[in-house]
């Protein structure tokens, strides 16, 4: 399934030094944990949930793409339902914040399992196309279910307190509770992609007869993949709802999937940072130009197209590919 | 007759002739993916935004130019299938060696552009367009009244579709095309223009999408969004027929089309997901899709 420009190219082969890290990209790692510390001092720590819970999101995408070859068109589904369900339980149920969360987790395995069970089934071109239609029949679903509140969505979700002891009231310590859990999921995804686990999934990338041959059952392996990338989504989502309080059919919609690939292409497919960087630059894009209206969807458009035509490797990738390491 | 299944007949017969004209439309659209997807190995995600294109592009000829019904029949398709061959030209060639998911990525990106192009100009309300004078009224065909143009639809539909059907299967060009599609590299060794044709295939299907517009735009109001949404539910009736025939994706799309129009009656909370579930269910019985070679 893996094509020109989904896989690596020409580099240094380096020592994996830390956790999986080679040297560089431990001190890459460093330098974005420290911006995460150091960022909510100096810009609007709401802003920078937004980024972080997208960078999540793109992560877990990347998961798919980037380390199994496949292309899914429904992220959104996972991403928007885990929001709505960790939002309904913060709510109604009034269940605390990181439940809440773990609801959204388990939200999107759960709705992951049976989707991707059925779409694994086909390949390629066919893969994402199911995936997509999937996606809009969970639309359809949360458009007339009664729990989602329609048009109106769910609305004035409380932050409530973490582990009963942190109110997250706080913009600072919601933000503390958002970079947590953005970089556990960030360390689970660097962690699954460099275990035996995440061997078998790239040697899938490559060349899936083979590793059928060799005895493994791809299926199984890209079912657990599919798995995980849609319970990181969930969690993604439902830290979004606790944050800004809200939960809408914006991020079960296909444009919601399109803007997550979008993340991982201008960041770098297969690479490890890619994603995190495709969301600071696609959302603060989508910050600076809010007031133009559809004019971010053309610029959006001309972004993909650009990004296919000429820079399929991505701002990271481009970055790695010049000093010849992998990111 | 009054009743059928305890509904009234006039409601059933309606929501059928309502199925079967939507299933014109997944039928039109999924004919020229198959078509394109034959040629070029791409899925061409722009292609619900040539649909609306087609539409709008009647509109302008009305508005700006007062050229009518007819003439758009003709003109909007040549309109937006030239401006799929300058998409092809110039984007879309440059991808064939690539993994086939980047032409799915561009022509989604595409899409956005010529979408967020016309939200721009028109906003997301809708523009009327007419009904052409000589397709106005109703028959009565005694059980129901048909409206002209609705009726009209269905038929017109019905015949691009043997028409095109009729190209791929029974003449040389066809004969080419189809040998282009199993081996492009032995075709270009007989010295026919593979690169050349490939694009004029692109621009066909594309045409073709201009065409279903352009049928389109006196009954749903033409507007930006229009083939967003309608593009995914074709995405999914590809799916279910498989795209390795042209008289089997036809018949999937007015199959669906028709099984959607009786869900609206039966229970009408279901209407909008029965094509998503009918995939699914398809999936799990034939992956291949039902007419589709594995």
């Amino acid at each position: 399934m893996a094509g020109p420009g989904f896989s690596g190219g020409d580099f240094k082969h380096e020592e994996q030094v830390f956790l999986g890290f080679t040297r560089t990209q431990l001190i890459a790692f460093g330098l974005m944990v420290a911006l995460v510390v150091i960022s909510p001092f100096f810009l609007y720590p709401v802003f920078l949930m937004k980024v972080l819970c997208f960078a999540l999101f793109a992560c877990a995408f990347n998961l798919l793409i980037g380390y199994v070859g496949l292309l899914s068109f429904g992220h959104a589904a996972y991403f928007g339902m885990g929001g709505y369900l960790a939002g309904h339980a913060a709510k109604e149920w009034g269940l605390p914040p990181e439940i809440a969360i773990l609801i959204g987790g388990a939200t999107g395995a759960i709705l992951g399992l049976v989707i991707g069970a059925i779409a694994i089934r086909r390949q390629g071109i066919y893969f994402a196309m199911i995936t997509l239609a999937f996606a809009q029949m969970v639309y359809f679903f949360c458009l007339q279910a009664p729990f989602t509140g329609g048009e109106d969505g769910i609305q004035s979700i409380p932050r409530g307190m973490l582990f009963g002891v942190f109110n997250l009231n706080s913009d600072m310590t919601m933000y503390w509770l958002t970079a947590g859990v953005f970089l556990i999921g960030f360390l689970l995804v660097h962690r699954i992609v460099h275990s035996p686990f995440g061997m078998v999934l790239k040697s899938i990338r490559e060349n899936e007869p083979r590793a059928t041959s060799l005895g493994y059952r791809t299926d199984d392996y890209k079912l657990m993949a599919f798995v995980l990338s849609a319970a990181l989504s969930g969690v993604a989502g439902g830290t979004k709802s606790i944050v800004f309080g809200i939960a809408t059919l914006t991020d079960v919609f296909w444009t919601m999937s399109g803007e997550v690939v979008l993340m991982s292409l201008v960041g770098g497919l297969g690479t490890i940072f890619g994603p995190v960087m495709g969301a600071v630059v696609i959302i603060t894009m989508q910050n600076y130009l809010a007031e133009f209206g559809a004019w971010v969807t053309v610029i959006q458009g001309v972004i993909f197209v650009l990004c296919v035509l000429a820079f399929r490797r991505g701002i990271v990738g481009e970055i790695g590919n010049w000093l010849k390491v992998r990111l | 007759m009054d009743e059928i299944f305890g509904i009234p007949a006039p409601l059933l017969f309606g929501q059928l002739l309502l199925g079967l004209i939507n299933g014109a439309f997944y039928a039109l659209l999924s004919l020229g993916l198959a078509v394109i997807f034959g040629m070029l190995n791409v899925i061409n995600f722009t292609h619900g935004a040539q649909f609306m294109m087609g539409a709008f592009v009647a509109w302008m000829l009305l508005h700006y130019l007062g050229i009518g019904y007819w003439w758009a029949l003709l003109l909007a398709p040549l309109i937006v299938g030239f401006t799929g061959v300058v998409i092809e030209k110039t984007m879309i060639s440059r991808l064939y060696k690539l993994d086939h998911l980047y032409g799915l990525l561009l022509t989604f990106g595409v899409g956005l552009i010529i979408e967020g192009l016309f939200r721009n100009q028109y906003g997301s309300s809708g523009m009327p367009y007419r009904i052409p004078p000589e397709l106005q009224g109703a028959w009565d065909l005694g059980f129901m009244f048909m409206p002209v143009y609705r009726g009209w639809v269905v038929i017109v539909a019905i015949v691009m579709c043997l028409a095109t059907w009729l190209v791929i299967e029974k003449t040389k060009l066809g004969s080419y095309l189809r040998a282009a599609t199993e081996n492009p590299a032995l075709v270009q060794a007989f010295g026919i223009n593979v690169p050349r044709m490939m694009t004029l295939t692109y621009g066909a299907g594309v045409a073709l999408a201009a065409f279903a517009g352009v049928l389109a735009a006196p009954i749903y109001s033409v507007n930006p969004q229009m083939g967003a949404n309608l593009i995914i539910i074709v995405f999914a009736v590809v799916v279910i027929g498989g795209m390795g025939s042209i008289l089997g994706s036809v018949v999937t799309g007015f199959g669906l089309g028709v099984i959607e129009g009786f869900t609206r009656v039966f229970y009408p909370e279901a209407s909008a997901t029965v094509i998503f579930v009918v995939m699914a269910i398809v999936l799990l019985l034939r992956p291949a899709g039902l007419f589709g070679r594995a």
